[in-house]
């Protein structure tokens, strides 16, 4: 008895000494943060394809494959994008404004972590989900210039956009010496770096694009939204891995940000419903799914920083911003963001952003800070900061972008081919076939 | 032997019902198709995102039926059984004149081709 006692003790005090060793040597790979942050990358990949049926349920049946067109090929041209340029622009040590070309091509980025990113797993792991990121947020635009917009002038759009765009505010926002993370600016999934970010670049195509020819006329009813209530649930799903896999760990953060992320997006959910309950007559499936969305842009930027009951109000509350603002504001003002690319994006980022400088505690997260609710004023200014000085930049450079590709080779398509459908006049398909 | 062509546009959830009672009347010979339209009752209101739209056209059943002359009033009692609920929206008939009929498979003619 005394003497297995005594092996035991030894072998404790031997993992205790390895244990200290462990953490004196350079950085350490954990294999459960890999795996995690791994499955996350292939989550938030399964977004964009989701995206697609979101808006492609949204469109009339002759734009429905422009629409999975431009998703499914944002994925393959940015993929590549970002491992050649796009992840260097944006990660790597350069000044406040934009990342260098140290990590061209993937340059050194490879198993050994990047401590300033995340210590326990391969940098390569921290760039592959960052790419997903990378991906999405240009596909997210294109809600708002959907069925009228050349697929050429897309492509070159896009990537413009991506380099000049994406990748500095990302670098802004998360890249080493960026000057919005400098200034303590908490965004913890990218509601500035995406949501702010496309919502913007959305509203800006929407208006100098102009409306779709029939808009004037008549709304246009989804052809399918069976369709886009499959988009808006593998988003959901999708958003898992990108609000946990934030955290770059399977740890106690990962956790939160998995539970308010639910929490958020059936709180919007079940909000748009009601609202649609009493404005509209009815609660409608798309008023539900918009209102999910909605919740999920809210909570990006907050989800690794408050509890549940910030992220309830965040939730209920980006319901009632969207709602006015895709069913009034919109009108009002005349201008086609077809699916509502900046009306849930945009405002939805909006709100995200400020409220995580409201309700954000370090009681959830020692290493974030706490918002004006819980005493801290200051972080309330950055985060309001953060979110116009991101607005700001995207907005000009959007619009200098699409003047740009406008010049060169025209944007949009011509009358007759945006009446025939893009997919027929940009893609030489049709969706669905009338005869067997 | 004179031929009529009836045309009847009526909800879709009654289609069943009017089936049943043509089978009852004996006429068997039938082609459905799915149409949008509307009369009276408007249309119906839809909302997306706020947006309301009214007037919108309503799925509707239309059927075609060839028939000879003494089938016509067996037709239109059939149809109407099946389709009438009494409320704006039952649908319509309509009988045209019928030029010929040609059976493919015999290359049959006329009032023999038709049932």
């Amino acid at each position: 008895m005394k003497k297995s006692l005594m092996i035991i003790s030894v072998i404790l005090f031997l993992s205790a000494v390895n244990a200290f060793a462990g953490s004196d040597s350079s950085p350490k790979i954990d294999t459960g943060d890999t795996a995690w942050v791994l499955i996350c990358a292939a989550l938030v990949m399964l977004m964009t394809p989701g995206l697609a049926f979101f808006y492609g349920g949204l469109v009339r049946r002759k734009n429905v494959l422009g629409i999975l067109m431009q998703c499914f090929i944002a994925l393959a041209v940015l993929s590549l994008h970002w491992v050649i340029i796009g992840y260097s622009l944006s990660f790597s040590p350069g000044n406040g404004f934009i990342g260098g070309l140290k990590w061209f091509a993937l340059n050194g980025v490879g198993a050994e972590p990047y401590a300033d990113y995340a210590a326990t797993i391969p940098h390569s792991a921290f760039m592959i989900f960052q790419a997903m990121f990378a991906i999405i947020t240009p596909a997210l635009i294109i809600g708002a210039f959907a069925e009228r917009m050349k697929f050429s002038a897309f492509l070159i759009f896009t990537l413009l956009w991506a380099t000049f765009v994406y990748d500095p505010i990302a670098h802004m926002v998360w890249g080493v010496g960026g000057w919005l993370k400098g200034l303590g600016t908490l965004d913890f999934a990218g509601g500035t770096v995406v949501h702010i970010n496309d919502g913007i670049a959305a509203l800006v195509t929407a208006i100098v694009l102009g409306k779709r020819k029939s808009y004037d006329r008549h709304p246009t009813p989804p052809h399918n939204l069976p369709f886009s209530a499959l988009g808006a649930a593998l988003l959901w799903f999708g958003w898992f891995g990108f609000n946990a896999g934030s955290a770059l760990g399977a740890n106690g953060i990962a956790v939160n940000a998995f539970v308010v992320t639910n929490t958020a997006a059936a709180a919007a959910a079940l909000g748009w419903a009601m609202l649609d309950w009493l404005f509209n007559g009815k609660p409608t499936m798309l008023g539900t799914i918009s209102g999910a969305v909605a919740g999920l842009v809210a909570i990006t930027p907050a989800a690794g920083f408050v509890g549940i009951i910030g992220a309830i109000i965040i939730g209920l509350l980006v319901s009632v911003f969207c709602f006015i603002a895709v069913g009034f504001i919109k009108h009002k003002l005349g201008y086609d963001d077809s699916l509502d690319a900046f009306g849930i994006h945009g405002i939805g980022g909006i709100w995200g952003a400020v409220a995580t400088g409201l309700f954000a505690t370090k009681l959830i997260n020692p290493a974030g800070s706490d918002g004006l609710f819980f005493g801290n004023a200051g972080q309330f200014i950055v985060q309001l900061a953060a979110t116009a000085v991101t607005a700001g930049y995207t907005f000009i450079a959007t619009l200098i972008i699409y003047k740009l590709v406008d010049m060169v080779i025209g944007v949009r398509v011509g009358e007759e081919e945006e009446a025939m459908g893009l997919d027929l006049a940009q893609h030489n398909e049709r969706a669905y076939t009338m005869l067997e | 032997m004179i031929m009529k062509l009836v045309i009847a546009i009526i909800q879709p959830h009654r289609l069943e019902q009017v089936k049943e009672e043509l089978y009852k009347e004996e006429v068997n010979l039938i082609t459905v198709s799915e149409v949008l339209g509307h009369g009276r009752q408007k249309g119906v209101t839809e909302v997306y995102r706020g947006f309301k739209e009214t007037g919108n056209l309503l799925r509707k059943i239309r059927l075609e039926i060839a028939v000879n002359d003494n089938f016509v009033e067996p037709t239109i009692r059939a149809i109407t059984k099946g389709a009438q609920s009494g409320k704006t929206g039952d649908g319509k008939i309509f009988i045209l004149p019928l030029e010929q009929c040609v059976r493919i498979r015999t290359g049959e003619r006329g009032g023999l081709a038709i049932g």
